[in-house]
C-alpha cells in the first residue's frame, strides 16, 4: 500500500512536472515528461541508460533549457538558476556526486549549509548527519578525495541534508558502487524519509532497490513516460520485470 | 671569476638581499592580486597593473586635490584631505574604491563573456590594460608625479647592514596580506564558498551559492589588494600610468615560479625574484639591465621544469 498522498499548499503535489521538454543544443532528450512527487514520499524515475532520466533531474534544477511547466509547492520553477532553486529547499545530489575532492569531508557538508545562518541547527544537523553516516565523526578533516565512491555517495547525500531541504533530487546512487554498499544507501534513504518525512525523487537504473523503497515510479523510455504506478504495482509488472528486473 | 668578485664582501651581498627582499615584497603584492583572479577563474589577468595604477591615481587625487582634466573641467581640484595621517586615508579610501570598482569591472566587462574560451577573456584582459592606462593618461598626463609617503624616509643599522624603513613597512603590509587572505579562504563561510565555486561550479550552485557573484567579488579582492601594491609603489618608482607595467612583469614571474594557485607561494617566489634580480643586478656586469630578460628566463624555466610552481600542487583540478 502507498502511503496517502499528502497534498503541497495549492493542493498539488510538492512537485509537478507537465509536459517537460528538453534539449542539449539540436539533441532533445525529453519528449513531454509529466512527473509528480507528493509531499514526504519517495517517487523514483526508473529507465535505461540514455532515457532522460538524469535531464528530467538537471531540468527540475534548471542545468538544462526546458518547454513545459515544473511547479515546486505552487511555484513556478520553469528554467529557474540552479543556485535560486537550491535556496528554495530542493537538494540535488547529482550523478557522479559532486563531491567537492580538494575540500575535507567537513567543509563539504558546509557547503551544504552554506545558505543557513542558524548556527546551532546547523551543529545539530551535523549530528543528524553524522547519526547516519557515523564514519563522517572521526573523519571530518580528511580530504574527499581520499573516501571510496560509497562514502563520496554518503558524504553528498549528508552535504545534501546539511541544507534542510524540502525535496531531496537523487541521481542514481548506486552508480559505480558495490551490491552491498548500494543496499546500505538504500536503507539509509528509506529511513531519512521515513523518519523526516523528506520527499524525495530518485533516479535509478536498478529498478528492484528502487521499487523497493519508493511508493511511486516511473518508467522513462527515450525521453518518455511509458510507464506509471505504484511501487507494488511496477513491481509485478510483467514488461518491468523483464527489462529491468532482469526476470 | 675574479673581476666579478673583485670588492666581495658579505656585508654588501646581506644588503643586497635585504634591499632585495624589499622590491620583492612589492611584486609579491602584486602577485597576490594575479592568484585571487587566477583562483577564481584560471585567467592570468593582464590589466592587473594598470588597475593597481588606477587605484594609485585616485589615491594620490584624494591626498593631494590633483583629479586631473576630470577635476579641472568641473572644478573640485585642490579639494583633498588636509589632515594628518591623510597619506593613509586617502590610501584606504582609494583601497576600498578600488574594491568597487573591481567588481564593477566583472559585472560590466567579464561576465559577458562567462563560459567563453579562455583566451577571449585574455584579450578582454588585455583590452582593460590599454583602456585603464589610456584613461590615467588622458585624465593626469604622462609626467610624474610624487605620491609620499608610507613609510619614514630613514633607514636602522644592523651591523654595517641598513634596513630602511620603506622596505620594512612594505614587506610587513604583505605579510598582513598574505595572513588576511589565508584566514580568510581558510576559515571563513564566504571564503570557503569561492573556493568552491571556482573548483566546483556545479555542485556549488546545487547547494545554493551564486557563483557569479563569487567570482565578482574575486576582481573586488583582487583589485583591492593590487591597490595596495600600486600605493607601495608609487612612492618609490613615482606615479605615472606605466608605472606597473616592470612590475607585472615581475609579479607574473613570481606567481609562476611560487605556483599561481598558492599565495604563500606567490609571496615565497617574489621574494626570491626580488633577491635575484637584486644580486644579478649587482654582481653581473651590466647585469642591471638584464633585469628583464632575467624574469622572462625564469618564467620560461619554471614552466618548462615545474609548472605547477614551488608550492603549487600539480595538476590535480578538472578531474
Amino acid at each position: 500500500m502507498a502511503p496517502p498522498e499528502v497534498a503541497g499548499r495549492n493542493g498539488q503535489a510538492l512537485l509537478q512536472l507537465r509536459d517537460v521538454h528538453a534539449s542539449y543544443g539540436p539533441i532533445r532528450a525529453l519528449h513531454g515528461v509529466s512527473v509528480s512527487v507528493p509531499s514526504g514520499s519517495i517517487v523514483a524515475l526508473l529507465g535505461a541508460n540514455g532515457a532522460g532520466k538524469t535531464t528530467t533531474l538537471r531540468a527540475v534544477s534548471g542545468m538544462v533549457k526546458t518547454q513545459g511547466r515544473i511547479s515546486f509547492d505552487g511555484r513556478d520553477i520553469t528554467n529557474g538558476r540552479p543556485e535560486e532553486v537550491a535556496r528554495l529547499g530542493i537538494a540535488h545530489v547529482p550523478s557522479g556526486r559532486g563531491t567537492m575532492t580538494q575540500l575535507t569531508v567537513w567543509e563539504n557538508l558546509q557547503m551544504g549549509a552554506y545558505m543557513r545562518r542558524d548556527r546551532g541547527a546547523i551543529k545539530r544537523d551535523f549530528d543528524r548527519v553524522t547519526g547516519y553516516f557515523p564514519w563522517i565523526r572521526e573523519r571530518r578533516q580528511q580530504v574527499a578525495v581520499t573516501l571510496s565512491g560509497g562514502e563520496q555517495q554518503m558524504l553528498a547525500i549528508g552535504r545534501a541534508l546539511m541544507m534542510r531541504p524540502r525535496l531531496l533530487l537523487l541521481d542514481e546512487p548506486s552508480l559505480g558502487l558495490a551490491p552491498l554498499i548500494v543496499r546500505q544507501i538504500f536503507e539509509i534513504i528509506a529511513t531519512i524519509n521515513r523518519e523526516e518525512k523528506l520527499s524525495t525523487l530518485v533516479v535509478e537504473q536498478n529498478a528492484n532497490l528502487a521499487l523497493k523503497i519508493a511508493a511511486h515510479a516511473y518508467v522513462l523510455e527515450v525521453g518518455r513516460i511509458v510507464l506509471e504506478g505504484s511501487a507494488s504495482e511496477l513491481a509485478r509488472h510483467e514488461s518491468v520485470r523483464k527489462s529491468y528486473l532482469g526476470d | 671569476m675574479d673581476l666579478l668578485l673583485a670588492g666581495f664582501s658579505f656585508t654588501a651581498l646581506i644588503q643586497q638581499i635585504v634591499s632585495g627582499a624589499g622590491a620583492g615584497a612589492v611584486y609579491a603584492t602584486l602577485a597576490l592580486a594575479l592568484v585571487l583572479i587566477y583562483r577564481a577563474m584560471d585567467v592570468a589577468n593582464f590589466a592587473q597593473g594598470e588597475m593597481a595604477m588606477f587605484s594609485t591615481y585616485i589615491a594620490y587625487a584624494l591626498v593631494g586635490g590633483d583629479f586631473g582634466l576630470v577635476g579641472a573641467k568641473l572644478g573640485f581640484n585642490g579639494v583633498h584631505l588636509g589632515v594628518a595621517g591623510a597619506f593613509w586615508i586617502g590610501s584606504i579610501v582609494a583601497v576600498v574604491a578600488s574594491f568597487g570598482l573591481g567588481i564593477l569591472i566583472e559585472r560590466v566587462l567579464i561576465r559577458p563573456f562567462e563560459g567563453a574560451p579562455l583566451l577571449t577573456l585574455v584579450i578582454v584582459t588585455l583590452g582593460l590594460f590599454s583602456m585603464v592606462n589610456g584613461l590615467a593618461g588622458f585624465n593626469w598626463g604622462y609626467v610624474f608625479k610624487t605620491f609620499c609617503c608610507p613609510f619614514p624616509q630613514s633607514a636602522v643599522n644592523v651591523g654595517g647592514v641598513s634596513f630602511n624603513y620603506t622596505d620594512l613597512g612594505i614587506i610587513g603590509v604583505t605579510m598582513i596580506i598574505l595572513a588576511a587572505m589565508a584566514l580568510f579562504f581558510r576559515y571563513t563561510k564566504l571564503g570557503l564558498a569561492m573556493r568552491a565555486a571556482s573548483l566546483y561550479p556545479e555542485s556549488s550552485r546545487l547547494v545554493g551559492v551564486r557563483t557569479s557573484w563569487m567570482l565578482a567579488l574575486g576582481w573586488g579582492l583582487s583589485a583591492a589588494v593590487g591597490a595596495v601594491s600600486g600605493i607601495l609603489v608609487a612612492p618609490v618608482v613615482f606615479l605615472d600610468p606605466n608605472m606597473m607595467q616592470s612590475v607585472l612583469l615581475f609579479a607574473f614571474a613570481a606567481a609562476v615560479l611560487g605556483g599561481i594557485e598558492s599565495p604563500l607561494g606567490a609571496v615565497v617566489g617574489a621574494l626570491l625574484i626580488g633577491i635575484l634580480l637584486a644580486v644579478v643586478g649587482t654582481y653581473v656586469p651590466g647585469g642591471e639591465n638584464l633585469r628583464t630578460p632575467f624574469a622572462l628566463l625564469i618564467i620560461v624555466v619554471v614552466l618548462l621544469v615545474r609548472p605547477a610552481g614551488l608550492l603549487g600542487r600539480p595538476e590535480t583540478r578538472r578531474v
